[in-house]
């Protein structure tokens, strides 16, 4: 995967990607990602291109357990999530809907740099900068679920959710 | 072989063998609970799958609460959806007004032992319970209500070491937002909170679901407490005492780490925006102007909240530049807090009282904040936006210090106000 880095801070919070404002869009995915990340930057979801990625510092997806928050990020065609760290609730349902997202010190990049990220080496390149990043796999039941393309496509075809 | 903590103790007796922190494993699911923010986009999820079903109906719950009654026809199809799902698969709905799931859900369904996994961060309030209960999102808790279980990676343990009485005014608000703030927004990811200690120990049961409520405000995936005779009356009250189970964890568990608090050194705290653990002590924000003031929510929102806001507004009138919403938890609670007069005290000192939900706490309704506005909550977040504007600021705080800024039109510190027999 490869596209441009747009770089948010610490403690981006699932209020910060999908407002409680815009509830009622819950049930119309693609009119709530027109707003994604809208109050971290309001002008984020019209200028984000597909495969860009969305770089976070700490804690990176706090507070509600909304899959909305991953989900339009997913379909504003981001290709991946980096953060140092991330909020347990958002790391699982970014999983379950099949976007990826990637534990990495993000400190040395600054949003417009371009990425290659690679899942299956686990490498982040720098492109603009000529720097490497190297990032830990996931465990195993989660790279099963992410590899069939996130939680409901992995129980469509397995009928059951095993180890 | 060292003993097992709390959480140890519950995913062991759901994934049928004994486990260790660090392993991961299929658990049985007791429990699952989907709200109206997150609810329907499960069951478009099990839609998909063609796996309209639930396991267990009758521990299966459905919640309209967030935004309770519907303010807009897009939330009043979600919520059409809900209740058709629970026709198809015979799950239990509650209603529009009977309140909020983590209130609701640990009146009258969550047992010690139990795993509890919901479609709402909150689900960790069931920790009060002697239940891992944990938050999810819609998926998850979806495939969770078909099949019956779930995958989970057994946490170790921040063992929360309470020792002491609480000053006056000091409340287990207090306790959580000084932890909170002490560790830090991230502070416990990925681990479980388990609270103890002397002051958990004489704590009731309101207090208990408030700590645990706000575990994971800390990042947590749990905030338990073991199960003891106080457990036991709280399940008594709500006829529920046959489901009774003792639970604490092994003597010897092995925790991650012990975090010890002092409650005599503890005061009134305030969390200011726009993050749970930028906590600070009342007396560096007193005189902090406030527009809106809210009693309620998951987190504050029962009985004994409301009577220390009443004991403290009983006689009194609120500021005039300060309106003051109450959001009692859940029916049962409004009816207790109507009984007792409670309700009526409130509205003399010129407060409003709303109908059991979660209302402006999460932005969708009745109480949204106008630009610079700023509102002090009893609730659980203070996210840029999370009172549905990002131009408003949310502040933190336990029911005495929200009474006390009702009064004073600013936040004010609680130990200072003679509460009026």
């Amino acid at each position: 995967m490869k596209g441009a880095a747009w770089v948010f801070g610490d403690d981006i919070s699932t209020d910060h990607i999908a407002p409680g404002r815009l509830f009622h869009l819950r049930s119309d995915l693609p009119e709530l990602a027109k707003h994604v990340l809208e109050d971290a930057d309001p002008e984020f979801a019209s200028k984000v291109q597909p495969g860009d990625f969305v770089v976070g510092g700490r804690n990176f997806g706090l507070g509600s357990s909304r899959e909305h928050a991953p989900t339009i990020i997913k379909l504003a065609g981001v290709g991946a999530v980096l953060a140092e760290s991330f909020a347990r609730i958002f790391y699982r349902n970014a999983i379950n809907v099949g976007l990826p997202v990637v534990q990495v010190d993000t400190s040395g990049i600054e949003t417009g740099d371009k990425l290659e990220v690679d899942l299956g080496t686990g490498t982040v390149r720098n492109l603009t900068r000529g720097t490497e990043l190297h990032f830990d796999k996931l465990p195993p039941v989660m790279t099963s679920i992410l590899r069939a393309g996130g939680l409901v496509p992995y129980v469509r075809k397995h009928g059951d959710l095993t180890l | 072989m060292a003993g097992n903590t709390l959480a140890e103790r519950i995913i062991g007796k759901a994934a049928g063998r004994n486990v260790a922190a660090g392993e991961f494993v299929i658990a049985a699911v007791d429990v699952c609970l989907l709200q109206d923010g997150t609810g329907p986009l499960a069951i478009r999820q099990l839609k998909e799958l063609d796996m309209v079903r639930a396991a267990h109906p009758e521990r299966t719950v459905l919640f309209l609460d967030h935004a309770a009654p519907s303010p807009r026809k897009e939330l009043s199809n979600d919520h059409m959806l809900m209740r058709w799902f629970a026709r198809q698969t015979g799950a239990v709905l509650s209603e529009v007004g009977e309140g909020i799931c983590h209130q609701v859900i640990n009146e009258s369904y969550t047992r010690p032992w139990d795993v509890v996994i919901g479609a709402d961060s909150h689900t960790c309030t069931a920790g009060a319970l002697g239940a891992f209960g944990t938050g999810m999102g819609s998926t998850d808790v979806a495939v969770g209500i078909a099949l019956g279980k779930t995958w989970l990676r057994v946490p170790q343990t921040l063992r929360v070491e309470v020792e002491g009485a609480l000053p006056p005014a000091v409340s287990a608000k207090d306790v959580i937002l000084t932890t909170i703030g002490r560790i830090g927004a991230d502070g416990a990811t990925y681990l479980a909170l388990e609270f103890g200690g002397s002051t958990v120990d004489a704590m009731p049961m309101a207090d208990r679901l408030t700590l645990s409520n706000m575990a994971v405000e800390a990042g947590a995936k749990a905030g338990l407490i073991a199960a003891d005779d106080t457990a036991r009356s709280f399940m008594a009250a709500h006829g529920r005492e046959k489901e009774y189970q003792p639970i604490a964890p092994d003597p010897d568990a092995e925790y991650a780490e012990v975090l010890e608090v002092s409650a005599a050194d503890l005061v009134p705290v305030v969390s200011c925006p726009h993050t749970v653990d930028n906590v600070r002590p009342v007396t560096e924000v007193e005189g902090t102007p406030i527009q809106q003031v809210m009693i309620g929510s998951c987190t504050n929102g029962r009985l004994a909240d409301i009577e220390v806001a009443a004991s403290m507004l009983r006689g009194r009138k609120r500021h005039p530049d300060t309106r003051v919403v109450v959001y009692p938890a859940s029916a049962r609670v409004y009816r207790e807090a109507a009984d007792a007069g409670y309700l009526a005290d409130l509205v003399e000192a010129g407060a409003l009282i709303m109908p059991p939900g979660c209302g402006c706490c999460v932005g969708v309704h009745g109480g949204v904040l106008g630009d610079g506005e700023a509102c002090l909550a009893t609730t659980n977040r203070n996210f840029k936006g999370r009172m549905g504007n990002p131009e408003g600021f949310v502040y933190l705080a336990s029911p005495a210090t929200a009474a006390a800024t009702a009064l004073a039109g600013h936040i004010a510190d609680p130990r200072k106000l003679k509460v009026k027999a």
